[in-house]
């Protein structure tokens, strides 16, 4: 793309909603993640398995099996991608089969859009796709309800290539599409999807659809792979440039939807083997979050009787909390530095503890 | 999502959260319709797949 072209595509850009903020899409560039560190997911069952921060693959229990996995395979002018790979081939998927990327907008995201009234605005998602197989792929635009869908194709010309494809969509005029902090809208790539998931391409239906007509099923091709990254959604008829942005602006973006923390977190114990915590969240999440252990062992320093040790199966327990911070968290199986009620705790393990407020 | 051993724990009496295992991972849920697995964990209990057992 020249550079003329892209300070034209700005300008309509700029028309449509501004030069910066314009991409609605959470990590698009697949540079966050918090859970993985870039270690490769095995997606084997229809539970939701988060590649990066904002992007999961789903897929198909006792069927068809793939990894998934950040890498540092990229276009030009980009860092990271994810990665599906099929390691076990489905070439006949159930008819209510499910394997897909998929990303969740919250109705605060996408309020601009209007959608679900006569003031719906068209919108444009693109992306950059690479994989091993060609021909025509599918995907598909849902709301939250999964009551409203748009199948969409794009085609890979070029195998092992990185290509951009863009979609453009008219806004949905009916429809429940929320304005709040639920879950407003998804965007779906199909890996293969059954018969009772597929539709044509290019108009909305009333009906709960995550891939096209005539689609390519990566799944059914052992070792085929397939990458993403690049994506950007925006209000308007055109794609413009990704909107590349800093490091820590999608950090904290994630961080509404998912945090991890807890070194040097100080707590009081409330008996030999609990301990009580508080941590304020910033910035808010999006939710009150569900709390869990990302590491059952934890190095506790009493601070009242100067021991130091490691405890293991630690639990974590929410007591009271809200979308700006658990104010009172217990964190159990923690009796190993000979502590009694009231002794002072210090967590000396970095990111134990995972709130997550997804979609 | 699959949901195993779920239980409500209580402070001072009342509810204040589920502890469940959700897809092999124990997690402590709050009472919050905004949160998905809570809402997961209603809509199982509605279908009647699921029972929350009470607080010890």
């Amino acid at each position: 793309m020249s550079r003329a072209r892209d300070f034209a595509d700005l300008a309509g850009s700029a028309d449509a909603g501004g030069l910066t903020g314009r991409n609605l899409i959470i990590n698009g560039a697949m540079t966050i993640d918090q859970r993985n560190s870039g270690s490769a997911l095995t997606v084997n069952t229809a539970s939701e398995f988060y590649a990066v921060d904002r992007f999961m693959g789903i897929g198909v229990a006792s069927d068809g099996v793939y990894t998934l996995q950040q890498v540092t395979d990229a276009p030009d002018n980009f860092v990271n991608s994810i990665k599906a790979t099929v390691t076990t081939a489905d070439a006949s998927i159930p008819t209510t089969g499910r394997y897909l990327i998929r990303h969740k907008l919250e109705g605060n995201v996408i309020s601009q859009l209007n959608l679900g009234s006569s003031a719906a605005q068209t919108f444009t998602l693109s992306f950059y796709v690479k994989s091993s197989l060609t021909g025509t792929f599918g995907g598909s635009v849902l709301n939250g309800a999964q009551d409203r869908s748009y199948p969409f194709t794009y085609t890979i010309s070029s195998a092992n290539t990185w290509e951009r494809k863009t979609v453009t969509i008219a806004g949905d005029t009916t429809g429940t599409w929320p304005t709040d902090n639920t879950k407003a809208m998804q965007i779906a790539w199909s890996l293969g999807v059954g018969s009772d998931y597929l539709n044509t391409a290019g108009a909305w239906v009333g009906s709960q659809e995550w891939g096209a007509t005539g689609e390519t099923a990566v799944i059914a091709t052992l070792n085929a792979t397939w990458q993403i990254t690049g994506v950007q959604l925006e209000v308007g008829e055109t794609a413009t440039p990704f909107e590349h942005e800093g490091y820590g602006t999608t950090l904290g973006k994630c961080q509404r939807y998912l945090k991890l923390g807890g070194a040097g977190v100080y707590g009081i114990y409330n008996s030999a083997t609990n301990i009580e915590i508080s941590i304020p969240f910033s910035p808010d999440m999006r939710a009150t979050p569900t709390l869990s252990m990302a590491k059952t062992t934890v190095t506790i320093s009493n601070k009242t009787n100067s021991n130091t040790a490691d405890a293991t199966s630690v639990s974590a327990t929410n007591i009271s909390a809200s979308p700006s911070g658990a104010f009172f968290a217990q964190i159990g199986n923690c009796n190993v530095t000979s502590a009694s009620s009231g002794h002072i705790a210090q967590f000396r393990t970095d990111e134990f503890l995972q709130l997550d407020a997804e979609l | 999502m699959n949901i195993e051993n779920a239980q409500y724990s209580a402070d001072s009496g009342e509810n204040v959260c589920v502890n469940a295992t959700i897809d092999g991972v124990t997690m402590s849920v709050p009472l919050d319709p905004a949160n998905r697995h809570y809402a997961e964990i209603m809509r199982q209990v509605e279908t009647g797949e699921l029972t929350i057992a009470d607080a010890d």
